[in-house]
Parts: C-alpha cells; structure tokens; sequence
C-alpha cells in the first residue's frame, strides 16, 4: 500500500475559498495560492486540498466507525460497572468467595465462587472431550479424506456451528438426558469410589450432560480454526518428512503438528472463550445448584451465564445489579481468554508472513 | 554397517525393502473376535448393555489390531494404522450428535408444523391449550434482526473501510485486535451491557422514569454481537480487492471516497453480503441478550420501540421451560423453524461465497 | 553403500496425463547422473518416481519397474517408508522444519527411525554435518532455528539431513535453482566428496553444472506440450556434451532448443 493522493498532499494547505471540494483547473490564471506559497513550476498552481471536503468527511465517518469498537468495549466495562456497584455495595458477604445466591433478600448475601467455579469446570470438560475429537477431524479433513469426502464434511462441521445454542440445550435436555443418566448410574456402580463419580442421585442433570452439550458447540470452532492451520503446513515440509522415510502419522507429527501448534492452542482459546460464555443450552441442561464439587455425575452444576438466564426473571433491582456485577466477571475472564487467544494468532500470523 | 543398523536394527540395504502387511482376513477377524469377546465378557458378567458391547468391542479391536500389526509389520507401521483408526473413529464420534440432532429436530418438530402454529401468537393460551403458535416470536425475529443489521452493517462496513483503507499506525492495529477480541464477548455479556446501558439508564428518559423492555433493545444487543464478524469479513473481502484496480481510479484523479464507493465496495459485494448474511444467521440464533432486555411477551407486538417483544430462539426457551405438555411439541417446532431459517441463510452465503471470484 | 539402479519401461502419470513415457536407463553404483531437458519434459517425475516421492501426489501412478540392486520397489509387498530411507532426496527449495533447531533437523531422520542415544545422535550428527560442508559455520549454533541460516546453508543443513540417515542413493532435485552462485559451487564441491559413499542422481537445469558434475548425463525432453517426456539420449556426460548421438540432444546443447 503506497501512499494514496490524499495522504501526499498538506492537508493544513487549504486556501480561501477552496472549501467547497471543486477542482480549480490547473493554469487557470486565478492562482488560489497564498503567498507563501508560490506555485511551482511555471504553467500555475495545483489545486489546493480543502479543509471540508468529501473525501476528509468521508474518512472521519469511516474512522469514527473503527472506533466504534474500541467504544463499545469501553462502555461494556463501564455501565457493567456502573450497574454492579450499588448491589455489591449492599452486599453483606464477600462477593468473590462466597458460594450462595441470594441478592434479592433484604438482607442481600451473594457470591461468585461457586458459579465461577462451575463454569470453568464445565468449559474445561467440555475442552477435555473436544479438543481430542476436534483436533482427529481437522486431520482427517486435512490429510486422511479424500476431497470428495472433505468437502462436504467440512462443510457440514461449519453448520454445526451456525446451529443455534438454545437447540443444542433443547437436544441435550429432551434427548442425551437418558443416555446420560444410564451411563451416570453405570458409572456410579462400577466406579462410585473415584470421588468424580461418587455420590448417590439423582442423576442426569449434571455437569457431565452439560460439558457433553458444550463439547458438542465447540467442536466445529476448534475444528475449522485447526483444520485451517494444519492445511497451511507448506507441503515441501511434508514431503521431506516422507523423503526421511517417515510414515504418514510420523510425517504428521514431524512436520504437520509443530507448525500448527501455535494455532491449535489458540484455536482451543477461543473455544474455550464460547465455552466460558455460553448461557442457554447450560440453563437447560444443568441443575443449578451453588455447590462447589467436582462430582460430575449428580445433579447439579452452574455457571454464571446460565445463572443470569434462571435467575433474572425473578430479579429484583439488587438483584439485577448482582447479575451484572457476575457478568462483569464473566466479561472480564473471556476478554483475557480471547486477547490471549488473538495475540497467539498475531504472533503466528507475522511468524509466517516473515518466513515466507 | 551404518548408524541405523547399528543402533536401531533398521534395514538399509535393498533385501530388506519388504515388508509383511496384516492381511485384511485377520484385521477383520480381530474385529469380529473383539467384539464377541466384549459381548461375552460384558454380558455374562451383566455390568452394562449393548453399548458396553460396543465400545469395549471398539477398544478392544485397537488393542488387537496394535498388538498384530506390531508383530506382523513393525512398530512404527501398527502405531501408523493405529492413529488413522482414531481419527476416523473421531469423525464418526463427531457425527453421531449431528445425526441425533437433525433427526430429533425432524420428528419431534414436525408435530406442530402447521398453520396454526404459523399464525397465532400465544395470547391466551393457557397450560390445557393445545394450540398457541410463534407468529409473534418470528415477528420479534425478524424485526429485531432487521434493526440490527441496520444498525451492525454500515457501521461494520464502514469500519472496515478504515481498517483497510485508511487505517495506519497503532491505533488501526488496536481496533483490529480488539476487533478479533470482540467477536469473542459472551452474548450474555452483550445483554447485560444493552440492558444496563439501554433498558435501566436510557429508556426511562423516555418512559417517564421507568426502565422499559423492548424489541429494539434486544437489537441493539444483536448490533453489538453482529458488528465485529462483519467488520472483519468486510475487511477479508476489501483486502482481496487487487491494489491495481484502486491505483487505476486514483491515476484517473478520482478521488479515494469515491474510488472505495464506486470500484472497491462492488467489486468485493458479494464477499460483503455472504458475510452480513452468516452474522445475520448467528444473530437470529441468539437467545440470552434478548432474553434478558426484549421482555418476551406471548401478544403479537409489531412495534419494537413500545412494550415486550419476543423473538423465535427466545420463544424456544420459554416453551422449553413451560410445565404444559403441549409446550414442549411448540418448543421443538420452533427450534424445527430457527434452525431452517439460519441453516438456509448460511448455506446461501456460502453458496454464494463459492461463486465469488475474489476468494478463489 | 552405494547401489545400483535399474529402470525398465517406467511411464508415471498424473491421473490420465501421461508425464512421462517409456524411459529406461542404468545408473551405476557410486556416479554421479545428471538428468537435464526442458521444462516440463518429465525428468522431475522421473526422478521422484525412484524412491516413490511420486505418488504422493494425489491421482499419482507409475508403470514399470524400477530396481535397486534387482529389488522392485514397486512391488506390492515394499514398504514405502523403507525404500525412501534408502534413497534419501534433497528438493528444489531448501526445506529445513521451520520448527526445529539445526541439530533437530540434522537428526531428524535418525530419530524418525528410532535412535534414540544422545551421544549416537551428536556424534551422527557432526559426521553430517562435516560432510555437507556446514559444521564450521554452525558448530556454535547447533540449538538455534534451522530457518536462521542463509539458503545455502539451509540447502546443505538439508542435504546433512539427508546423509545422516545414511542411505544408498541421494536424489536431488535441481539443488541449486534457488541459490547463489557461490552456494552453488559450494554445493557441486560437496557432491564430488559424496561421490565416493553414495550414488547420485541430479535433475539440473543448468548445463554447465551437469557438464561439470556428472559421469553421465540423460537427457530428457518433449514434442509438444500436452505429450510425455521421453529420455532422449543417456550416455557419458563428455559424449553427450561434445557428440550427442541424438540431433534433438545437440539442438539443447548447443542452445537452438529449449
């Protein structure tokens, strides 16, 4: 990108008269210069850039739409805050340690610790049982299938991410709700001594159900962003790992995941960032308990999305503002989660643009 | 005798280019005999049911495989084979909810899928009520969405034309990250903020003190959801545009505004419009932000400015969440028509985007 | 260590395009063999068709036979992986793993194959890289990336790989395209001292170096686009350059062609 015209000329050189965007014809006689400046060359003097035209209004509109985002996220941080300070002020607990919920007392007393808690225990979960899954059909998407077949299937994956969350809640309450239960009850009886599967019922809603639902929502992200990279991974790369005499998994693990490591981490981020912020399909499908337990099978389970979407109907003006104070949280954690995500991405993204 | 024969007992001399492969007899028969020694084992001893069966059988066959293709072919060839049974086992773990999803949308959703469903609203209907439809529900959808994208697409667009065309230096490179991160903000996140922003501090201005639920809330939470994918597909697209096209125009003296207007914007249109159409489709899907600011009211409310809203994903929740047994038929109709409306918006933006030339 | 190779009737094919038609040729143990012609006039294809790099490439098949030491590798019951270890390629472009530091690339053949000692693979590993020339220049720096050095040294650091695994045979596909003139030399240096271990095959635009490297010299060329290369003329590299049998041979030769 070079310089355009409007960037080479001195913007501050307007002259009188010069505001109305008009072109003045070169060698017209009528010299629009100042004094100052007295034209080059010998014919007469260049249009002068006006100080109002099109063009500068035309870039302010557009630069004040770019900002635009940086407002928004600015303002984000600022009414959540304005709107969570009056309640966490009528607080009567620890807003950070305390497990129960209870803002719309009269004597408010709330806590985020076992909501924070059970949403990164279902986000991690969640990532447990996608991230293998997700990584093995980017593979196959990249290098197993044949293209007739990775076509449409990537295609399909893509779908699944347009799916809408409040289905995936509705499918996962309505149809692997059963699955679920039989296979808690099974585990409970042959492996109640392993404290994640202990307890005694009910079971069913739990946080296993909802991580299960979650794996599913973020599967199609990490897949198409790994997917994505293992596809970059230059092909004379490959082909020196297969000159070495290495097998197809060897070339893969030599040449394929290394390259695409950086991308994979960050691609599990954001899934992890969708997984944290997820709200509907965990109201659905969690019991919305305030427990702190890592018992993944009993009834029970929540997080601070999904606490907003049960809770908020009944909420008072403490009570909304307790809300918000708990999203603010939630804000602030994807936010991390996301830029750290986004700066693994630049890094790699300038890495490759300076290898090529 | 060279390092590897030395050190790794690896043949390097042209006797021992061959190999034995695992005969696909015995591959199969390892299948066969896992699973019947998984049946035996599983219901003789009767801890599980079939899919026990299955799954130690699935097992059971990657350890037998493993172990034979070791003996028969070498370490490295049966860790080979071992890996692609994996990842084809992942894709077909992967695609079983899928099935599940589409089938339990078809059956289940096709119960309701009438007219009445399609034009009634669920004023009135009570708990024995059979009847009761989403007309209201699709008007909110479609109204609050329509706002959204009036809102979200010039500005979006807009602020990928500064990203790409005018944004220099520091400042261009953190809107665009902060751009990347915001496609990333919960969309209860955006509720919260409309709702703390819009319905408790501005609209009371105009309701005479008292915060006000609306359609046109919840779009504004859409507009915040839609405009960072939109800005950044724009951007894709404007940077696909060749640098010659626009140097052309400017060696013709016309000027950079109307060069972006006239030359750059058409030529990457339908990279534009796919894109608009997938945030479109993602935010006709959202169900938190308009749960939380449009009300949700059972009445048909064509206004978005004046009284409670609802919205299709919305209306999903609330019959999800409703005691009655013919809530549940609505609920699954209703997810039946969010899911054909944002799946056909999707597919036709990537229809579309394969027949754009710029992406090829 | 060196061996013999023996094609037979070799045609290869990219789905239905025929690339190559018909091409027989004996490479003896121990030489170095230029392969030269035209763009496009196969000598490539041939070349991975000998440690079976061709069929990577999706549609990819070959017709023919294609011995070492009077083992068909195209047989049904050759490992592939086996065949590449002992014809080790060097390609066109450097290629060293972005990701590795030079003693990881040098050894990552080795390690592929399962060594696994320490003082094996350094010990291996500085063999090599002597080998290739490079040792000197990177001997303080063995942990650094191996896409820091500079393309010809990158191109020797791949070549070390390449050695390091100790093969039969080492394909190279025009080396030196996307070097400098002294990494050139450096490079057709470093193939003279190979000569005595390893039997060579180059593909090589340029006639100067195959006029300088080889023992003998196989010219490759086509009718028309769209047709399969054919070997035209194989004989001593001193023979084809100053009396080509083949009138198409002395058109390339002498520049009226190609």
């Amino acid at each position: 990108m070079g310089d355009y015209p409007s960037r080479s000329v001195d913007t501050d050189a307007g002259g009188p008269g010069a505001t109305d965007g008009r072109d003045w014809a070169a060698g017209s006689g009528v010299s629009p210069s100042s004094p100052g400046h007295p034209p080059l060359g010998g014919g007469g003097a260049l249009p002068k850039k006006s100080r109002f035209s099109t063009e500068s209004g035309f870039r302010a509109l557009s630069t004040a739409a770019g900002a635009m985002v940086l407002v928004i996220i600015v303002a984000i941080a600022i009414f959540l805050v304005s709107k969570a300070m009056p309640a966490l002020q009528e607080n009567t607990e620890n807003f950070l340690t305390y497990k129960r919920w209870f803002p719309n007392d009269a004597n408010p007393n709330f806590g985020i610790a076992a909501l924070a808690f059970g949403t990164v225990l279902s986000s991690v979960l969640a990532l447990l049982m996608a991230v293998p899954v997700a990584l093995g059909i980017a593979l196959f998407l990249s290098h197993y299938a044949p293209k007739r077949l990775a076509t449409p299937l990537g295609f399909t994956i893509d779908l699944l991410a347009a799916v809408p969350s409040v289905v995936f809640g509705l499918w996962g309450r309505d149809v692997l709700l059963s699955p679920v239960r039989d296979f808690s009850e099974w585990l409970n009886k042959y492996f109640g001594w392993i404290p994640l599967f202990g307890g005694n019922g009910p079971f069913g809603r739990s946080v296993l159900l909802g991580s299960l639902v979650l794996a599913i929502m973020v599967l199609p992200i990490i897949t198409s962003l790994s997917r994505e990279v293992f596809q970059q991974t230059p092909g004379m790369n490959e082909e020196a790992a297969l000159a070495l005499g290495a097998t197809k998994w060897e070339m893969i693990r030599t040449a394929v995941l290394p390259y695409g490591r950086p991308g994979v981490i960050a691609a599990v981020m954001l899934g992890l960032g969708r997984a944290l912020g997820e709200t509907i399909a965990l109201a659905l499908t969690l019991s919305a308990t305030f427990d702190i337990s890592f018992n993944l099978i009993e009834s029970g389970g929540n997080t601070i999305a999904a606490n907003i979407a049960n809770t908020f109907a009944e909420a008072n003006d403490t009570g909304r503002g307790a809300l918000i104070a708990s999203g603010l949280v939630l804000f602030a954690i994807t936010l991390v989660v996301n830029m750290a995500a986004r700066v693994i991405i630049y890094r790699r993204r300038e890495f490759r643009d300076n290898a090529a | 005798m060279s390092v590897l024969e030395r050190e790794a007992s690896v043949g390097m001399t042209p006797e021992h280019i061959r190999s034995q492969r695992l005969p696909l007899v015995v591959n199969i028969g390892i299948g066969v005999l896992a699973l019947v020694l998984s049946a035996v084992l599983v219901l003789s001893t009767g801890i599980g049911n079939w899919v026990l069966v299955v799954v130690l059988g699935v097992v059971l066959y990657l350890v037998g495989l493993l172990a034979a293709a070791t003996r028969v072919e070498g370490r490295r060839s049966a860790r080979n084979r071992l890996w692609r049974s994996l990842v084809y086992a992942a894709c077909v773990l992967a695609v079983l909810p899928l099935a599940s999803v589409v089938w339990t949308l078809v059956s289940k959703g096709a119960a309701r899928f009438d007219g009445d469903f399609f034009l009634t609203s669920m004023n009135n209907i009570g708990a024995r009520d059979e009847n009761g439809g989403a007309y209201h529900a699709i008007v909110g959808t479609l109204e609050q969405v329509g706002i959204a994208a009036l809102l979200a697409i010039p500005l979006g667009v807009l602020g990928a034309i500064y990203l790409v065309e005018y944004g220099r230096g520091k400042f261009a490179l953190t809107v665009r990250f902060f751009v990347d991160v915001m496609t990333g903000i919960p969309s209860i996140v955006a509720g919260l903020f409309v709702l703390a922003f819009w319905v408790l501090i501005v609209s009371p201005w105009f309701n005479n003190g008292v915060p006000r639920f609306s359609g046109f809330a919840a779009a504004l939470a859409l507009t915040v959801l839609m405009l960072p994918t939109i800005v950044r597909s724009t951007e894709e697209m404007l940077r696909l545009v060749p640098g010659p096209l626009r140097e052309g125009a400017y060696a013709l003296g016309v000027p950079q505004w109307k060069t972006i207007l006239r030359v750059v914007l058409p030529t990457a249109l339908p990279g534009i419009i796919t894109g608009i159409m997938l945030a479109i489709a993602r935010a006709a899907g959202e169900t938190a932000p308009v749960l939380l600011v449009a009300g949700g009211a059972p009445f048909i409310n064509f206004d978005p400015f004046l009284g409670n809203q609802s919205s299709l994903a919305l209306f999903v929740y609330q019959q999800a969440g409703d005691a009655s047994k013919y809530a549940q038929p609505r609920a699954w109709t209703a997810a039946l028509t969010l899911v054909a409306l944002v799946l056909i918006l999707t597919i036709a933006a990537k229809l579309l985007a394969r027949r754009n030339r710029l992406s090829r | 260590m060196a061996k013999r190779i023996e094609a037979s009737n070799v045609s290869s094919y990219y789905g239905s395009f025929k690339a190559i038609d018909n091409v027989s040729m004996t490479v003896e143990p121990k030489t170095i063999t230029a392969l030269i012609g035209p763009s496009g006039c196969g000598k490539s294809t041939f070349l991975r068709s000998i440690n079976r790099m061709h069929e990577v490439l999706p549609n990819a098949r070959i017709e023919g036979r294609l011995t070492i030491d009077d083992q068909n590798i195209y047989d049904s019951d050759v490992d592939v992986t086996a065949v590449r270890r002992m014809i080790g390629m060097v390609f066109q472009r450097p290629n060293p793993f972005p990701t590795m530091s030079i003693f990881d690339n040098v050894v990552a053949g080795l390690r592929l194959n399962g060594v696994k000692r320490k003082s094996t693979l350094e010990e291996s590993a500085e063999k090599s890289l002597r080998a290739a020339n490079l040792w000197d220049e990177v001997k303080d720096r063995l942990g650094r990336p191996g896409a820091g050095l500079s393309g010809g040294q990158q191109q020797r650091l791949c070549i070390a790989r390449t050695i390091a695994v100790e093969p039969q045979v080492v394909l190279m596909d025009e080396p030196c395209s996307a070097l400098d003139p002294i990494s050139t030399l450096a490079i057709e240096d470093l193939m003279f001292k190979l000569k005595d271990r390893f039997t060579i095959i180059i593909v090589t635009h340029n006639m100067q170096q195959a006029a300088r490297v080889s023992d003998k010299t196989g010219f490759f060329s086509i009718d028309k686009t769209g047709d399969p290369g054919r070997l035209i003329e194989y004989d001593d590299t001193q023979k084809i350059f100053s009396n080509p049998s083949e009138k198409k041979t002395e058109d390339y030769i002498t520049g009226r062609f190609g």
